[in-house]
């Protein structure tokens, strides 16, 4: 904002903002250092305290003079840690704040290098007040809190489908990729090592080690980089992919290395104990992320009354999955992944919009903390060492993961190729080559190795050169290679009901072409595996209704709600920003003439001209505020019981009797014959407005009776004159085109969902024409309002179906 | 024997022509066909209606319907067959055949516009070049037809928003008199466009000879 405002404004408050940028970035760096050296400062007067404490006691009992009771006191200790925390998350938020301030920069350099800056800094700074800095990037703390929310968010929004697609392909980066990456670096290593002139001294058990360690693509920095670049999705998930899954493999490289690296040799048993321990390892940590996963789903089958909780769930039994895993050494991101893409389904079906926002937000936000920390901590424990810096050791390093990377993807690619239908380009292979960035993963576990070990030095420095040089070099110029390059960028269409409709019909085209070609083929088994699903898992793990409702219609409720949430935010007075500017409604699709049994002459509705148009969303719109204004306070108690959920489990009942009612009276002669009054009528609308409607539900009977009064065009909202802008909240209809809305209500009405009526914005609202029979069905449709209840959330337009999006 | 078997062999070369299956694609798709019609030059509507595996296939009258529909014979035939002979069932599978590694642009692009043409063939069921509203509704219907509850209206309404979807992208400036009477194939490309057909439209022909086909009747 600030980039497109700085134009404008005098040239004095240009200049001066992103200097202000700079300046706040600077206070809260000196901020930290400060507050940091305080408490550097006032943990060594405790320790003495602690110490003087014995002989103190025997001294204050002769003493005992009166002090002067302390209206003011410092005390730092009891609060060091939370607010030691406290801080650093702070500094953390402001700093993505403060890049976003300066927009050139943010352009030319992705935020986790200006983080990594930033953390050098702070790190320096800290280390100017004190002689030592504290282990801020202790492996405990990154792998058990730092780690876990961003894997999360990463698995709950994994796009299932092109991931499903492409596991065979992944599956071999990320196992055979980052074994020949160890083995190779590894090996080279301890060649060069053999080399009397290298001063390096080094086993062959520990180079294989280090080769572990460093061999692995590091989803966390992956993430980061590859946000902001945009690549297509068959590349992201190319290498998203395997940075998860990769985690199995290094893990149990890593401790069967770091085991026989004291010990000196590993035999053939060892060997092949590792192979069975990687599957045991990758396996088991699915297993447990698919029993939480499930338990969640379960679990959210049950929180219909008390929805306040629901977002917890998932964040606790996934928490749980990935706690329990690493309690057994298995794999914890596997785990989480597990976790999430497993749980997700059947918790969206039975949770609440707000939970589900919530739940969004919730993992964004503490994915994007938990990024941001994770850089500023490399920088600062980069100052903090320990060092021991050794030319020949990193610049081979360097050198040899760069190589091995490259060889192993083309061979790879090779290979695969042979069995992929869409294969992998050069241009493919230079990306995935390219964005094989590591990051902190590999240098916590760096870190955790064991002091004694006399490499740990030579290698923590290797490492983070070869972090920096990846996050740096290949992190800044990944973006203008993908420019020039000419790489598929992400489309960013957003899905449509055409597509959804299609993909659908190709799913079942395909799954029927294999079948009838007599082989059992990607297609068949997916079909096999969607269909135990939705027989046996979706009943069991799904509430009510849900539990039944078919992909497309699920979709397309979806779609609605959100083009009304958008309707909604927009104002209600302007088009829908998506929409195309267009005036084609639902009448130019209509054909006019229907054949069919005895029908009364169509009459064509005049179309609402567009002054009225604007006329109907404003009222619609100052309705709607008022609406909210009338909502309950937001006591946590009060959240739940809404009395909107009980009426809607009334509706599920008058529905039906609404459906029989529709259906007589669509054989009725109704009143279309008769010409409509001028719109404008004041006398007309109030008499209309007047009958007693209020914006409670009603009844069947009495809807019933509205309908049968001779005016069509009683039922368009009336703005009118002065008339009392009051809408007729209805719900029934489930006979109109537009209607499938209440479908939806009536089904999430059984989940306890908190929405009122969905407006139907332009088909209705343009007072398009609708078929003979569906006429008085219109006066509905144009009053249904949409009691979008306050937050659907700011990105509410940001589609789950985009999850490598912050 | 010899003679026989030199003569298919010939077919076999023309159709490797026309369709681009491999030969031993060919083969292995010629034993599927004498399975299904067991053993008979032709193969009718009853033998594909026969497969088991087929039955849950909410689409399944459409498939077996376009195996039959002369529009997909790359010829310029309207109408159906009442039988079909191995050259037609091939050339039905060669519309799913998936790009290699030395596809040209142009042909991916060739290849693109078959498929969609194939898709839009199964959508307009009486051949008047146009997919109306009714058809539409009628694949919607088809779709969620095997998904326990038949929602007429849900179906009509998804229908309904597909339709006009279309039209505001295609024809955005109607007046409120026009008409849209339906997709034509151009505009169902523009649909399409998206979703990248020539790399997903797509099964794996099997080039073994060993063919894991159980009997799929």
């Amino acid at each position: 904002m600030f980039s497109r405002m700085a134009p404008h404004s005098r040239t004095g408050f240009a200049r001066s903002v992103p200097e202000l940028g700079l300046l706040l970035l600077t206070i809260l760096v000196l901020l930290e250092g400060s507050v940091l050296r305080l408490g550097a400062a006032s943990s060594p007067a405790t320790q003495s305290h602690g110490a003087a404490d014995c002989p103190k006691p025997v001294e204050t009992h002769h003493n005992k003079t009166k002090k002067a009771f302390p209206v003011l006191s410092f005390e730092y200790d009891h609060v060091k840690m939370p607010f030691e925390i406290s801080l650093w998350v702070l500094l953390a938020s402001l700093m993505k704040l403060g890049f976003h301030l300066i927009p050139r920069l943010s352009n030319i350099v992705p935020e986790s290098c200006l983080l990594i800056v930033v953390g050098l800094l702070v790190g320096c700074l800290i280390k100017l007040a004190r002689e030592d800095v504290p282990p801020v990037l202790d492996s405990q703390f990154f792998f058990l809190c730092l780690l876990p929310p961003i894997i999360l968010d990463a698995g709950y929004f994994l796009p299932i489908r092109p991931f499903m697609e492409n596991l065979g392909t992944i599956l071999m980066f990320a196992v055979v990729g980052t074994l020949w990456n160890a083995f190779f670096v590894g090996g080279l290593l301890f060649a060069l090592c053999q080399i009397p002139q290298a001063g390096l001294d080094i086993g062959l058990l520990p180079c294989l080690l280090f080769g572990s360690i460093i061999s692995a693509v590091d989803p966390v920095a992956v993430l980061a980089v590859f946000e902001e670049i945009h690549i297509n999705e068959l590349l992201h998930i190319l290498v998203f992919g395997e940075s998860l899954l990769n985690d199995a493999v290094t893990l149990v490289l890593y401790n069967l290395f770091e085991e026989f690296s004291e010990v000196g040799s590993v035999t053939v048993l060892d060997g092949i104990l590792g192979v069975i321990s990687f599957f045991i390892v990758a396996l088991g940590g699915v297993l447990f992320g698919a029993i939480y996963g499930f338990l969640a789903a379960f679990t959210s089958r049950f929180t219909s009354h008390t929805r306040v909780i629901e977002p917890l769930f998932v964040f606790v039994y996934s928490y749980m999955a990935y706690l329990s895993a690493e309690m057994f050494h298995l794999s914890g991101i596997m785990a989480l992944i597990a976790c999430g893409a497993v749980t997700r389904p059947y918790i969206e079906a039975n949770i609440s919009h707000k939970s589900h926002t919530t739940i969004k937000y919730f993992l964004k936000m503490w994915s994007s903390v938990s990024e941001t920390l994770i850089f500023i901590f490399l920088g600062v424990a980069t100052v903090e060492g320990p060092h021991r810096w050794n030319w020949i050791f990193v610049t081979a390093t360097v050198i040899l993961c760069l190589v091995a990377r490259v060889i192993g993807v083309g061979g790879l690619t090779y290979v695969i190729n042979k069995f992929r239908i869409v294969k992998l380009t050069t241009k493919d292979q230079f990306i995935i080559a390219y964005g094989g960035l590591r990051g902190a993963i590999a240098f916590s576990l760096g870190f955790l190795l064991n002091k004694s070990f006399e490499m740990r030095e030579i290698f923590l420095t290797a490492i983070i050169t070869v972090i920096f040089f990846t996050v740096f070099v290949q992190g800044m110029t990944i973006k203008p290679l993908v420019e020039l390059l000419a790489v598929k960028k992400k489309q960013e269409a957003k899905r449509s009901i055409n597509e959804e409709i299609h993909t659908q019909f190709l799913d079942h085209l395909l799954t029927g072409i294999e079948d009838i070609c007599g082989h059992y083929g990607h297609h068949h088994w997916k079909d096999k595996l969607n269909r135990f699903n939705k027989k046996y898992v979706k009943k069991f793990l799904i509430a009510g209704e849900r539990s039944k409702e078919p992909q497309l219609i699920a979709f397309y409720h979806k779609m609605e709600m959100k083009q009304a949430i958008q309707l909604v935010e927009s104002g209600g007075g302007s088009k829908l920003p998506s929409a195309m500017p267009s005036t084609v409604s639902m009448q130019n699709i209509q054909p006019k003439h229907q054949p069919a049994p005895p029908k009364p002459t169509e009459r064509a509705l005049p179309q609402l001209p567009k002054s009225r148009e604007e006329e109907i969303r404003k009222i619609l719109r100052t309705n709607l505020q008022r609406t909210r204004q009338r909502l309950h306070s937001y006591n946590r108690h009060t959240l739940v019981a809404d009395p909107d959920e009980n009426a809607f489990k009334d509706l599920i009942l008058k529905k039906q009797k609404m459906i029989e009612l529709d259906r007589k009276i669509k054989e009725m002669t109704m009143y279309l014959t008769v010409p409509a009054p001028h719109q404008g009528s004041p006398t007309m609308s109030r008499a209309r407005l007047a009958s007693g409607r209020n914006t409670d539900f009603i009844p069947a009977q009495q809807q019933k009776g509205n309908k049968k009064s001779s005016d069509p065009q009683a039922y368009n909202i009336k703005p009118a004159s002065d008339a009392m802008p009051i809408i007729q909240v209805d719900l029934a209809s489930p006979q109109s085109p537009d209607s499938v809305n209440l479908l939806d209500e009536i089904g999430k009405a059984d989940r306890g969902e908190e929405q009122g009526l969905i407006m139907k914005p332009p088909p209705g609202l343009s007072g398009s024409d609708q078929h003979g029979e569906k006429e008085k069905d219109d006066w509905r449709d144009q009053q249904k309002l949409m009691r979008c209840l306050s937050d659907p959330g700011p990105g509410a337009e940001e589609d789950e179906d985009e999850p490598f999006l912050p | 024997m010899g003679a026989k078997q030199t003569r298919s062999e010939h077919d076999h070369q023309d159709l490797v022509e026309k369709t681009g299956f491999s030969v031993e694609q060919i083969q292995n798709l010629l034993k599927r066909f004498q399975q299904l019609s067991g053993n008979e030059e032709t193969i009718s509507r009853e033998h594909l209606k026969s497969i088991p595996a087929l039955a849950n296939n909410p689409i399944r009258m459409q498939i077996i319907e376009a195996f039959f529909d002369k529009r997909n014979q790359h010829g310029n035939e309207l109408g159906s067959y009442e039988e079909i002979g191995f050259e037609e069932f091939l050339m039905v599978m060669s519309h799913f055949r998936p790009p290699t590694l030395t596809t040209t642009t142009e042909e991916k692009e060739t290849m693109r516009k078959e498929k969609v043409r194939f898709l839009f063939n199964m959508h307009d069921t009486d051949g008047d070049g146009k997919i109306t509203l009714a058809e539409y509704r009628k694949v919607v219907e088809e779709l969620l037809s095997k998904s326990g509850t038949i929602e007429q209206e849900a179906a009509k309404a998804i229908a309904d928003a597909a339709m006009l979807e279309v039209a505001s992208t295609n024809v955005p400036n109607m007046g409120p008199d026009d008409f849209y009477e339906g997709i034509t194939f151009e505009h169902f490309e523009q649909i399409l466009k998206d979703l990248e057909m020539e790399s997903r439209m797509h099964i794996r022909f099997l080039d073994v000879n060993a063919t894991k086909v159980h009997c799929g009747k």
